[in-house]
């Protein structure tokens, strides 16, 4: 057989940006129990490695057809279960790498729930609703897109997934929380919001941190081809859009609130890369970094939103980022795109195009994410009961705990040494959190 | 015999230590509280959303001394631990009845 280089450095450059991909698992994961509780930290690990398995299996049995299989009414795919077929297919590169990079995608998708339900979620309800989002709910909305269904055939575009990957992963999400309620402590008897503080925003930040290096993989490998100079410019709008994003939040929060927030500046460089995955093939790089920038922004207000006037408890702000920003960003295609954008002349239909792709996305995935949660509500329940929320899913889940003898617990009988004088300042405000006080110089 | 209980900033619990030790207090006991008192906590945001913290976190040691030596534990706790400003704490004396040596049983003065 003769060697094709092109074909072998396009294949070698898919997978290597399929295992960044799944590197952006623990990136999701480190943000996830970084910004739970101590008590709950070992549940939300397991979902997040539960997920990638989960994805990966039901994309293999049935998400892969429905989204790449031979088109039916331009709504679903409906062949290759099981891959069979698949070496029929042509991708312009093996088939299998296809497959493998289109895999990590579907479990990246579905784990943008976990984020958003943590803390006080039934483990079996997230799990069965996990198989749901990657064999079924995601591949429909993919078949749409990517699978040659009726919004590709309408013009629509979404590179990368700001609507097909992020905001399926946020619709479902915000159901999902919708539907469980708030954790326990979240609002006051007066309906006002009690913070209840991440347990490590160290973790947090190195998850947004490798999320961010996975992205290059996730935007870049998307291409499908490693010989093509648009890859380097997708990367380098990439790499401005997360930029905008963070520091856009961080600037906005800061003015906003009198200090800059960093569990914004996390965040947002997340939504800044959400708010740019749609064109990151057809923005200029100052398109780029506007749309991250203004992402940025939008993602404070969005957590904001959330909070205080749906009411919906978000653990991690995955449905700001990935729903909120997955929707500006599929706008920014229509305004920003330098060939058929608003702000290049292009005039309103692609705008028109982009809008009724999120409408339709925001249908269907409500929709589906409905009535599968009720089923699931109906035969295991959703959510855990109040005394499990109380001790920490970790031993109500799990019959462990994360951190073992480091002492950082609120399991009731702590013991913390007054030795380490730096552990003095911390308060404990009812959920085990901290924070620097007034006239407090805190010792660390 | 008294106890003698003070609350004060928990980066002050070096200084007072040392004072402590250097008025001859061998035995202590310290325990992170939190609490609340003329000190007011200032308002936050998280995520966008105010809240006040109006518990603040404090040490507490405690002593036990002959009450002749509890005056001069006072001063050297008082002179280590403030700072002037509202929140250095309170000191609380109260009468002990007995103190028994665990080990050896003994009691009174030469269990402390």
């Amino acid at each position: 057989m003769e060697l094709d280089l092109g074909v072998a450095v396009s294949t070698l450059w898919v997978l290597i940006a399929a295992f960044m991909v799944f590197l952006m698992h623990s990136g999701f994961a480190m943000v996830e129990s970084g910004f739970a509780r101590t008590k709950n930290v070992v549940n939300v690990l397991a979902k997040n490695l539960a997920t990638v398995s989960i994805g990966t299996i039901a994309f293999f049995l049935a998400g892969f057809a429905l989204m790449f299989g031979a088109d039916f009414g331009g709504f679903v795919g409906t062949s290759g279960f099981l891959l069979s077929g698949l070496e029929e297919m042509d991708f312009g590169i093996p088939s299998m790498a296809f497959w493998v990079f289109q895999a990590m995608f579907a479990a990246t998708c579905a784990t943008i729930v976990s984020g958003a339900v943590a803390e006080r979620v039934r483990l079996v309800a997230y799990l069965i609703f996990a198989v749901a989002m990657a064999a079924i709910i995601y591949p429909v909305v993919g078949h749409w897109v990517w699978g040659g269904g009726w919004l590709s055939e309408l013009g629509f575009h979404d590179f990368a997934g700001s609507t097909v990957v992020h905001s399926v992963g946020a619709w479902g999400a915000l159901v999902f929380a919708a539907l469980l309620g708030p954790r326990i402590g979240k609002y006051r008897t007066d309906g006002t919001v009690q913070p209840i503080f991440a347990h490590s925003l160290p973790l947090g930040a190195l998850g947004v941190f490798i999320l961010w290096f996975g992205w290059f993989g996730f935007n870049g490998g998307s291409t499908l081809d490693g010989t093509t100079p648009a890859l380097a410019e997708i990367i380098a709008v990439t790499a401005l859009g997360g930029a905008g994003g963070g520091l856009g939040a961080m600037v906005f929060s800061w003015i906003r609130h009198g200090h800059s927030d960093l569990s914004f500046g996390l965040n947002g460089v997340l939504g800044g890369l959400v708010g740019i995955t749609a064109g990151a093939d057809v923005l200029s790089l100052a398109g780029g970094l506007a749309a991250g920038l203004i992402a940025g922004a939008l993602l404070v207000l969005a957590v904001e939103f959330l909070d205080k006037v749906l009411k919906v408890d978000d653990v991690v702000g995955a449905v700001p980022v990935h729903g909120f920003c997955g929707v500006w960003g599929t706008l920014a295609v229509g305004l920003f795109a330098t060939d058929g954008g608003l702000f290049y002349g292009g005039g309103l239909s692609l705008l028109g195009v982009q809008a009724i792709g999120i409408v339709a996305t925001f249908a269907w995935v409500g929709a589906a994410s409905l009535v599968a949660l009720l089923i699931i509500k109906a035969i295991v329940g959703l959510r855990v009961s109040e005394e499990e929320e109380i001790q920490g899913l970790d031993l109500a889940e799990h019959g462990m705990i994360a951190y073992g003898d480091f002492m950082l617990h609120n399991l009731g009988d702590f013991r913390r040494s007054v030795n380490t004088h730096a552990t003095a300042a911390r308060v404990l405000n009812g959920n085990g959190s901290r924070a620097k006080l007034e006239g407090e110089s805190v010792i660390s | 015999m008294k106890k003698i209980e003070a609350v004060i900033r928990p980066e002050r619990i070096d200084k007072v230590k040392d004072a402590l030790s250097a008025v001859g207090v061998r035995g202590l006991t310290v325990t992170e509280v939190i609490g609340s008192g003329n000190q007011k906590g200032k308002p936050h945001t998280y995520r966008g959303t105010e809240y006040s913290l109006d518990l603040l976190p404090k040490i507490r040691i405690e002593v036990i001394a002959a009450d002749s030596d509890v005056e001069r534990i006072v001063d050297a706790l008082c002179k280590a631990a403030a700072t002037g400003e509202v929140g250095d704490g309170k000191i609380f004396i109260s009468p002990i009845e007995e103190v028994i040596r665990v080990r050896t049983k003994e009691r009174g003065a030469a269990a402390v």
